[in-house]
């Protein structure tokens, strides 16, 4: 009988002992955390996307509460979601403004000068490690989807003319397409920056031209029809340069025959899309 | 014992493809005739590119110096023809990049007459100036990588090297070029190879030939002096044997560590055409200004081996050699497992380039893919002990960082595990795509 009960005896002993270290523990070590961090993850979407430059949405909600960043950092979540984020921790929106991923090439299929045909293992990475895929030009988008299949949102497909067509709805601006390109063609900027720089080839004149027949050849027609300072030519590209001041007209755009530089309203390439429609 | 010593001449893993080498390798060399337009690009060796020191409209001498090394890895250049320097200014190159090269025009009046200084006393040369000497002459590896031949030469103190290893192994298939070499300048082999063991004390000379070339073996042990510590290896025919660290694995029985060169096991590997480009120097006064190439493969009407002067653009090399045969697709510089494809017939033949391989729709058609089947032949293959299989996986769902702790950068991308798959996965494709990421990917500024 009474090696019967030693054994509960014991287990229960034990059970008190642990217990009640566990039982100090919680009275002197006990962290406070902030339920408003909780609360503030689950009002994030959850993609972990790292656009905010935190490592993931929970990091990011911490720093919130302790008032380090502001909601608007998070360019994924929708205007409500970032308005009901500040009500509830009572701090300022600072919704940045909204910026979309902006390709610095506008030579396609249709455009850029073929020399060779790619036919080796698939994607732009792989082509840029060998030959530089097919097209002439060295510093072009080599069309080959890399970014497509890196974007997170959907945002990105490739249009008939080989080109990704960003979707500026969808777009979140996470830095995964500007990552994916091996010739670093994607860029994020405001979408209300409307003057844009569509084209990567360093080269001037003819020989820019003979490359890809929407070359930038650095003719510098649109440094002088801008206001003055707004647009300058670096390394036979136009740079523009927003905080120069001076007012972004269109005009700057008219009188460039390559379309290199343009005024874009909202996605790139809708020439190219209407052109599209047109043949089917 | 010593009768099965011979199958031990080899390194582990490793595969057999077919070597194609009966297209050129009865043909002796020959010289093509000067063109008219040469490139020669300011980087073509790993390292710093070189420095221009002539303006457009110069005229240069062949063999005339025309760039100065950029720093200490790096090399000099020198002109490969008599003529004018049109422009320095950007070119294709080989990787479809734009880089920056001198351009020059021949003189087709010119005698073409090596402006070669005489040969130089390499006997009294102290260490420091025969390494400058080596660095300004231009010389590198021309097995295929490039890497200048002084860097390899400047041991650090208390490193010793014993034995001058060189590769005559040629795993690549098609190429022929170190094959001919071996055949017909084997006295400029031997005297290089003394000059490069004596300046780097080392005890003795081992040549490295695969099996498959006994012509060359015979030749170069019948040129031996007698008293010269000098040993031609046979080595099973295997790729990659010519691969620095397998050829000692296969020769000394030694391993390389990974991460450590193999001045690290006291050995010093250059290639035939190095050893020979040092002798035509230091004997003769004649800097890197020509390279034996090999043009081969099925879509080339008249395979050669050939003296090209650098900077030749591979449209004159083939068009020399009766041109391409209808339905070609691809022309590779290099051999076929390690060399790349060009977009271009207007890029150069540079130093490291050792082939121009033609190959027509049946050798380049791309094969259909399958799921790996997890049999480990790509493993069985890998010199290197990697897990090719595994990164290949990694690669294709973008982790290229977990690719890291599988010792991704040990890969030399010889191109085994690809050629031993029998689902057809590209996988050093993948790995070189990975690495690439790793290497040049641009981190977000965020």
């Amino acid at each position: 009988m009474n090696s019967l009960l030693v054994a509960p005896a014991i287990m229960v002993g034990i059970g008190l002992f642990f217990g009640t270290i566990l039982a100090v523990a919680q009275r002197f070590l006990k962290v406070d955390e902030d339920p408003r961090i909780e609360a503030t993850n689950e009002l994030l979407p959850g993609t972990n996307c790292g656009a905010c430059g935190q490592p993931g949405c929970l990091p990011f909600a911490e720093k919130l509460v302790k008032g380090e960043v502001d909601p608007g950092q998070c360019t994924v979540s929708t205007d409500e979601n970032i308005e009901q984020i500040a009500e509830y921790l009572e701090v300022d929106a600072g919704r940045a403004e909204k910026l979309v991923a902006r390709l610095r090439c506008n030579g396609g299929h249709l455009q850029a000068n073929q020399i060779a045909e790619y036919r080796g293992f698939e994607g732009c990475r792989g082509a840029a490690v060998v030959s530089g895929g097919g097209k002439g030009c060295a510093w072009g988008c080599l069309g080959l989807a890399d970014c497509e299949a890196a974007c997170t949102f959907d945002a990105i497909h490739m249009n008939a003319n080989g080109l990704p067509q960003v979707d500026t709805e969808k777009c979140r601006a996470c830095p995964d397409c500007v990552a994916a390109c091996p010739r670093d063609l994607f860029e994020l900027v405001p979408l209300n920056q409307n003057l844009y720089v569509q084209c990567n080839i360093p080269l001037a004149g003819e020989a820019a031209t003979q490359l890809c027949a929407v070359a930038c050849d650095a003719c510098g027609k649109c440094v002088a029809d801008a206001a003055p300072g707004l647009i300058t030519m670096q390394n036979n590209l136009p740079v523009i340069d927003y905080a120069a001041g001076g007012e972004p007209r269109p005009d700057a755009v008219f009188r460039c025959a390559t379309r290199s530089i343009v005024w874009l309203e909202r996605e790139q390439f809708q020439d190219q899309e209407s052109r599209k429609a047109g043949v089917a | 014992m010593k009768a099965l010593g011979f199958l031990r001449r080899s390194f582990e893993h490793g595969v057999h493809p077919a070597h194609h080498k009966q297209q050129t390798a009865d043909l002796p060399i020959q010289r093509v005739p000067f063109g008219k337009n040469y490139i020669m690009p300011l980087g073509q060796h790993i390292g710093v590119p070189a420095k221009a020191i002539v303006a457009a409209g110069e005229r240069v001498k062949r063999g005339q110096l025309i760039a100065e090394p950029g720093g200490f890895v790096s090399t000099g250049l020198h002109s490969p023809v008599s003529g004018t320097v049109t422009e320095i200014g950007d070119f294709r190159g080989v990787d479809g990049r734009f880089a920056p090269a001198i351009a020059i025009e021949a003189d087709p009046f010119a005698t073409q007459q090596v402006d070669a200084g005489a040969a130089l006393d390499w006997q009294s040369l102290s260490l420091e100036d025969f390494i400058a000497a080596v660095q300004m002459a231009g010389i590198v590896g021309m097995g295929g990588a490039a890497f200048p031949a002084h860097v390899k030469l400047s041991v650090p103190d208390g490193v010793k090297i014993r034995h001058l290893l060189i590769n005559g192994a040629e795993c690549e298939p098609y190429l022929t070029t170190d094959h001919r070499l071996m055949l017909e300048r084997p006295e400029a082999l031997l005297e290089g190879a003394e000059i490069m063991r004596q300046k780097l004390g080392a005890e003795e000379t081992v040549i490295g030939v695969e099996m498959n070339k006994p012509d060359a073996i015979e030749t170069l042990r019948k040129h031996i002096q007698p008293g010269q510590p000098v040993r031609v290896v046979p080595l099973k025919v295997k790729y990659p044997q010519g691969a620095e660290k397998m050829m000692i694995k296969s020769v000394f029985d030694k391993e390389v560590p990974a991460g450590q060169l193999p001045r690290d096991v006291g050995v010093n590997v250059n290639n035939v055409g190095t050893i020979v480009a040092i002798a035509d120097y230091f004997l003769r006064g004649m800097p890197l200004i020509e390279r034996v190439v090999t043009v081969a493969g099925p879509g080339v009407t008249y395979p050669a081996n050939l003296i090209v002067p650098l900077g030749t653009p591979v449209r004159d090399v083939v068009k020399f050699c009766g041109g391409l045969k209808p339905g070609t697709r691809e022309i590779i510089m290099g051999g076929p497992m390690m060399g790349r494809p060009i977009a271009s017939l207007d890029v150069p033949i540079l130093k490291g380039c050792s082939g121009v391989l033609v190959f027509t729709e049946e050798e380049t058609a791309r094969r259909k893919e399958y799921p790996c089947i997890s049999c480990g032949r790509c493993l069985e293959a890998c010199p290197y002990f990697l897990n090719p299989s595994r990164l290949a996986r990694l690669s294709k769902a973008r982790m290229f960082d977990e690719m890291k702790a599988l010792n991704v950068f040990d890969c030399v991308e010889c191109g085994c595990c690809t050629f031993a798959c029998p689902s057809s996965i590209p996988i050093v494709q993948l790995i070189r795509t990975a690495k690439d990421d790793l290497t040049h990917r641009k981190e977000p500024d965020a």
